[in-house]
């Protein structure tokens, strides 16, 4: 029933994604490029939020495309292919940090956190943003930093939600947690990036950007 | 009902979503409209949303797309190992390479739309009524917590708010539409509250 969840899309969209994937599965392979050019960056961004490497998420976006093309008839079109798609991304990602963490010492992950709650620390006064701040590339640079900051749990999270737009429910399956964890864990990302970003004493921005001695970047 | 701050930090998420009843809605908006601190923060926690949503923040590292189509037209090959397969991969990439340059060059061409998530879709009923800010991007359903606290906001069709450039807001938009297709209802002509 949650079929418009995620973004806005067209109608017309699913119908269209549904022939290429039926012309695939017919055997024209090609049609597979049309299929996930709208998605590359979704992919690779779900990659790097979890990674927090550039190669790697690179390695693993590509990966995560190449199982779905190989596992395009397990394909339910009840789903979204974008969808679809992104959970294969977050699988693969997570595979890698497994094995890379089994190659390290075990980090003991206490988040003893989401159970109390968050109160903001940052009070300063932030009016909306004018979009436009992202056309700078130090901006997004500064976002970027403060969401590779937070911990792991609450990234991905953030991640699907916000930047993938998928919907709780959704986050939640691509996640194995529930619905509960991921309201929790969404409220506490958002309050700790607000925290990070929000301008006042102490704040990254005051300290570590040009124009911010006394005034916003924005 | 009336809350304390404690409860606003609590449930703000839950109330960008759109995910809290109505009367506890009205209960946090009217302690944000007497309390500076909690205006803070609901307005930091609205542009770490929108910010964070915005397409220009999923970037991807130069000659991604070629090297991902490298990737698989080399699986295509070694699968198939046809000639006229990869003679028509090679094309497609060259194709969608091309494209995706033009579609790149087109959405800078198009400061307009906020991001590729929030393009025009034709399930917004023409005649339905939304909110825009003069300054804003993206049109709204009356309530919707995304509409920031803006002097100059008007209602009119969506029709004329897509044809002014408005693209609709992936949140509020997108939870109306679900809740009136599911329902079956018409969507009514919103009023500003």
């Amino acid at each position: 029933m949650d079929a418009g969840a995620g973004p806005l899309e067209h109608p017309a969209q699913q119908d269209y994604e549904e022939r290429l994937i039926q012309r695939i599965r017919d055997g024209e392979h090609e049609a597979f490029y049309v299929l996930i050019r709208p998605y590359e960056k979704r992919v690779y961004a779900a990659a790097l939020a979890l990674l927090r490497n550039g190669a790697d998420a690179e390695d693993c976006a590509q990966e995560a495309v190449l199982k779905a093309l190989k596992n395009i008839r397990q394909f339910r079109s009840e789903a979204k292919f974008s969808t679809w798609l992104i959970q294969i991304a977050v699988n693969e990602a997570r595979m890698r940090r497994r094995k890379q963490r089994s190659d390290l010492i075990e980090p003991i992950e206490k988040d003893l956190a989401e159970e109390s709650t968050y109160a903001p620390r940052e009070f300063a006064d932030w009016r909306e943003i004018p979009s436009e701040t992202l056309e700078r590339k130090e901006v997004r640079e500064k976002l970027a930093e403060a969401l590779s900051s937070i911990g792991e749990i609450y990234r991905e999270v953030f991640v699907l939600r916000d930047m993938e737009q998928l919907s709780i429910e959704e986050t939640a399956k691509a996640l194995g947690i529930s619905t509960a964890s991921v309201k929790t864990r969404l409220l506490r990302a958002r309050l700790m990036l607000r925290d990070l970003l929000a301008p006042g004493l102490g704040g990254p921005w005051s300290r570590d950007l040009s124009f911010a001695k006394g005034v916003k970047p924005w | 009902m009336v809350i304390n701050c404690e409860r606003v930090w609590r449930e703000v998420s839950d109330y960008l979503d759109g995910e809290v009843d109505p009367e506890l809605k009205a209960a946090i908006e009217e302690h944000v409209l007497g309390c500076q601190r909690c205006t803070a923060v609901v307005d930091g926690l609205r542009n770490v949303v929108q910010l964070y949503g915005d397409e220009r923040m999923m970037e991807v590292p130069a000659g991604f797309s070629r090297r991902l189509h490298q990737r698989l037209e080399g699986d295509m090959s070694r699968s198939r190992r046809t000639f006229l397969g990869w003679a028509v991969a090679a094309a497609a990439s060259v194709l969608v390479a091309g494209g995706i340059e033009v579609a790149r060059s087109s959405v800078f061409g198009r400061p307009s739309l906020r991001s590729e998530h929030a393009r025009p879709s034709n399930r917004v009923p023409p005649d339905m009524m939304v909110i825009v800010a003069e300054d804003g991007k993206t049109f709204h359903v009356a309530g919707c917590p995304f509409i920031h606290d803006k002097p100059r906001l008007r209602t009119i069709p969506a029709r004329e708010a897509e044809q002014e450039g408005y693209a609709p807001c992936v949140r509020c938009m997108k939870k109306y539409l679900d809740a009136t297709a599911s329902s079956g209802a018409n969507p009514p002509n919103e009023k500003l509250a």
